[in-house]
């Protein structure tokens, strides 16, 4: 659910300005230098980091076993209110599972969520963009089609649909949300095919005889990768909030397993009595896909040709 | 235009065609709904009693076509769980969620338009960085989250709105904040655009060296030409509002055509899934079609293209 005005997209190609400075700077560091001078990327950096640091060390970190009930210690509110206790820092759950604990394995299923649903729908979706950009003509009109008809399904309800027929388990919807969350990426890389399938270097290639496959995969594919890269960012953000809705739906990510959404959805019960059974994992989804987008974000600045001095 | 009016008929009906045979098949093909249908505990020899009286035994490619031949008639056929037609279940639901959708994208134009034109004429101020961080952490809030949290501080807290249902006004006020919060940031960022890049022109230079004051100015000159590319966003955005508004509908327990969906998906009820889908995806096609035309007639540099 997003515009996909023109504007969001970077323009690919052009990497050689025209009066190059003498000395020659290797790309990395420049983007580096640029990268360190952004400051909401630097900011969606570090908080990415720690989340992911924070998923990868879970059972190292964890307090407890995210699993295990403790019936005795149910509902125990956080550390910042009165009753809170140290032992559990962020409370416990209706069934007395330590909440601090739940919020690190379920940072594991977001990022593997979006990792994994970007990885299906990138690859779908670049493969139908770059042959759409690169063959253009009826090739073009027919995946123009196929991309037209993609958006035109409301995206919430076949997911939602597809996900209760594959019996709503994590690989369920990592493949459902796979195969449907491609057409962002096949708007972006068809326009920045478009764009470079007439220049020089491309012609070369034609001309000494490459095969359409290398021309696609090592003259198209590395120079419209910066786009790509930030359309990966922004649509992973995308696939963990519809992960997140899904599970919170019931018809996602199924109990006992700590997804976030599902913490929200097993806690609204209890929201008007103790408002942070909600609020922690609706504050940990609001930080990964904030720090998410604003690295995709970022990276679009960054890489985008005008910006480099 | 009217040729370009045709073209883009003829594109919208086909998209409608062709999801019609996605909608159809995508829940025939995923199981056996013979047996969904009969339940768990029915004997083979009930489940072929279901299939043949359902018309499961037929070629999929005959039931589609009766499908369609009586969807297009506006008959979809039996609920499997509510005791009903289809298409009164949906005649009954449908009205709150249009007015929802409506609501909501009225009151995302009324926030997200002044805000862009703000941020353009400020470009590059404190404004102009608010504006485009709000932006940013707006998009990173999930509607239900919201949702709940308007729920907990204007229904719980407060005790200013209603926390669920959806039978006076006051019901529709917080679910309409959710759900046109997400289309705030895309329409920010497109008027802003569009309006950074009108501000710029050579016309709006003379309009400014003749003296027109500054407010009419951006009112008059530049708003009219940044607010075409809006158009079209809002009929699209409008779209997603209608299918997204199954989650905000779950969580004000609003019962609206997303809500019949979610009943109908947890309960295996075909016929109405299959409807709602193809019914908001005729919309969001029609929508986007209107847009079109509407884009071309204000801009006639689309139709001659």
């Amino acid at each position: 659910m997003s515009a996909l005005t023109p504007t969001n997209v970077v323009q690919p190609g052009g990497d050689a300005p025209f009066d190059a400075p003498p000395v020659r700077r290797s790309p990395l560091v420049g983007f580096l230098r640029r990268a360190r001078r952004h400051g909401g990327l630097m900011l969606g950096a570090a908080v990415l980091f720690v989340i992911v640091a924070a998923a990868l060390a879970a059972p190292l970190i964890a307090p407890h076993d995210p699993y295990a009930q403790n019936l005795a210690q149910r509902l125990i509110p956080p550390i910042w209110q009165p009753k809170g206790t140290w032992d559990h820092v962020l409370g416990t759950d209706k069934l007395g599972r330590d909440y601090f604990s739940r919020l690190l394995f379920g940072a594991r299923i977001s990022l593997l969520i979006g990792l994994l649903t970007v990885a299906i729908s990138g690859t779908i979706g670049t493969l139908l963009g770059i042959c759409a950009g690169y063959f253009g003509g009826k090739v073009d009109a027919v995946l123009s089609y196929v991309i037209t008809t993609r958006l035109a399904l409301p995206v919430v309800l076949v997911a939602l649909a597809s996900a209760a027929l594959v019996g709503g388990s994590l690989q369920g919807v990592i493949i459902v949300l796979g195969l449907l969350l491609w057409d962002r990426f096949a708007v972006v890389t068809r326009s920045a095919t478009q764009q470079i399938a007439r220049a020089d270097y491309v012609a070369a290639a034609q001309a000494i005889g490459c095969s359409t496959p290398r021309i696609l995969f090592s003259e198209i594919l590395p120079n419209i990768l910066n786009a790509l890269i930030v359309v990966a960012t922004l649509e992973m953000a995308h696939a963990i909030l519809l992960e997140a809705a899904l599970s919170f739906l019931g018809l996602g990510v199924q109990p006992p397993l700590p997804s976030w959404g599902l913490m929200i959805a097993e806690g609204k019960q209890y929201m008007f009595f103790s408002p942070w059974v909600i609020g922690v994992p609706a504050v940990a989804l609001v930080f990964l896909v904030l720090a998410i987008n604003l690295v995709g974000d970022g990276l679009r600045d960054v890489t985008a040709p005008e910006n480099r001095t | 235009m009217l040729a370009y009016t045709v073209q883009r008929l003829i594109v919208a009906l086909s998209v409608a065609f062709t999801v019609s045979v996605v909608a159809f098949f995508l829940l025939h093909l995923s199981g056996d709904i013979a047996i969904s249908i009969a339940g768990p505990e029915a004997s083979p020899a009930q489940v072929e009693v279901v299939r043949h009286q359902f018309g499961l035994d037929r070629p999929l490619v005959v039931q589609y076509l009766d499908w369609l031949w009586k969807a297009v008639h506006f008959d979809f056929g039996n609920s499997f769980y509510f005791r009903d037609t289809v298409v009164s279940l949906i005649a009954s639901r449908i009205g709150v969620t249009l007015t929802l959708g409506a609501i909501s994208l009225c009151l995302s134009l009324l926030v997200a338009v002044p805000l862009g034109v703000l941020a353009a004429v400020y470009n590059g101020t404190l404004i102009d960085r608010l504006a485009l961080s709000f932006s940013v952490i707006g998009q990173a809030i999930p509607t239900f989250c919201l949702g709940l949290g308007l729920i907990i501080l204007f229904s719980v807290t407060l005790r200013w709105l209603p926390v669920s249902g959806a039978s006076t006004w006051k019901h529709y006020i917080l679910p309409s904040i959710a759900l046109g919060w997400y289309a705030v940031p895309a329409v920010m960022r497109l008027s802003r655009n569009g309006m950074l890049e009108v501000l710029s022109a050579d016309y709006i230079r003379t309009a400014r060296a003749k003296g027109v004051a500054p407010i009419v100015v951006i009112f008059k000159h530049a708003l009219r030409n940044a607010i075409i590319p809006v158009v079209a966003l809002a009929a699209v955005q409008f779209g997603f509002m209608l299918g997204g508004s199954i989650v905000i509908e779950a969580v004000f327990s609003m019962h609206g055509l997303g809500y019949l969906a979610w009943e109908a998906i947890a309960r295996n009820d075909f016929p109405v899934v299959q409807a709602v889908v193809l019914i908001l995806a005729t919309i969001y096609v029609g929508l986007t079609f209107l847009a079109d035309v509407a884009n071309a007639f204000l801009d006639p540099r689309i139709r001659l293209a």
